[in-house]
């Protein structure tokens, strides 16, 4: 199927960049006229993706992430967070909620959980050393 | 762009949070609530999420990560304020809040 429309943005994995990454999302779909808690539940999903690849996929250094948003008949959004960091070996394991390979004071391990809650699909691909993929799909409510 | 706030009496110190929180600006609320409880050494730790706009896993784990530190003094944690896109957060991990 193809996107009725589509956008593209790429950016350096630095955590003032997570609430970037949400206000220019946001700003795309708001062609498709979201409810308040439907943009908020994308907001966080997509949040949760980004600090993923900020925290865990480039631990130790700077590297690119890549936001995509398309949509598409139906009040389908389609959302791609992809970067090309260290990769997850387990990907069954770390989306178990409360696993975290991160300091377990300060992080609680829901970032996968949340975007299952807050998404209606997601679907992680990850090759340990080439990087990972979180695609996560939403069906917004028509409004007459 | 995420600030806190505190007043505090007696064996009371409330944080009242505002703007976005997410990793970036956990960071800096967690450091800042941790040298208020330091001076404080409160019995309980109100945190306001009243005029949060969002949050995501990170304030969960702003939530948790203050909690031990309130349980270790043996005092307490109060969730409140929370508007309801962040009561679906924190219904998700299971804190409770009023």
């Amino acid at each position: 199927m193809k996107a009725n429309n589509l956008m593209k943005i790429s950016f350096y994995s630095r955590s003032v960049n997570e609430g970037f990454a949400r206000g220019a999302l946001a700003a795309f779909l708001a062609q498709a006229d979201p409810t308040v808690p439907e943009l908020a539940d994308v907001k966080t999903a997509v949040s949760e993706a980004v600090t993923n690849c900020i925290v865990h996929a480039y631990p130790d250094q700077v590297g690119l992430v890549y936001l995509t948003a398309a949509l598409y008949d139906g009040g389908v959004i389609k959302i791609t967070v992809a970067d090309k960091g260290i990769g997850i070996t387990d990907v069954n394991q770390a989306m178990q909620p409360m696993y975290t390979t991160g300091n377990p004071e300060e992080r609680a391990g829901l970032g996968f959980a949340v975007m299952q809650s807050f998404m209606d699909k997601i679907k992680v691909t990850s090759k340990p050393g080439k990087g990972t993929r979180v695609v996560m799909t939403k069906t917004l409510q028509s409004r007459e | 762009m995420a600030k806190v706030s505190f007043t505090s009496s007696g064996d009371l110190l409330a944080a009242y949070l505002s703007g976005e929180i997410d990793h970036h600006s956990a960071q800096m609320l967690r450091q800042l609530i941790d040298a208020e409880i330091s001076a404080c050494m409160p019995m309980q730790l109100v945190l306001d999420f009243g005029n949060v706009s969002f949050m995501d896993s990170s304030g969960i784990g702003l939530i948790l990560g203050r909690a031990k530190r309130m349980q270790a003094m043996e005092g307490s944690l109060v969730v409140q304020q929370a508007p309801d896109q962040i009561k679906k957060m924190l219904d998700l991990a299971r804190v409770d809040y009023k």
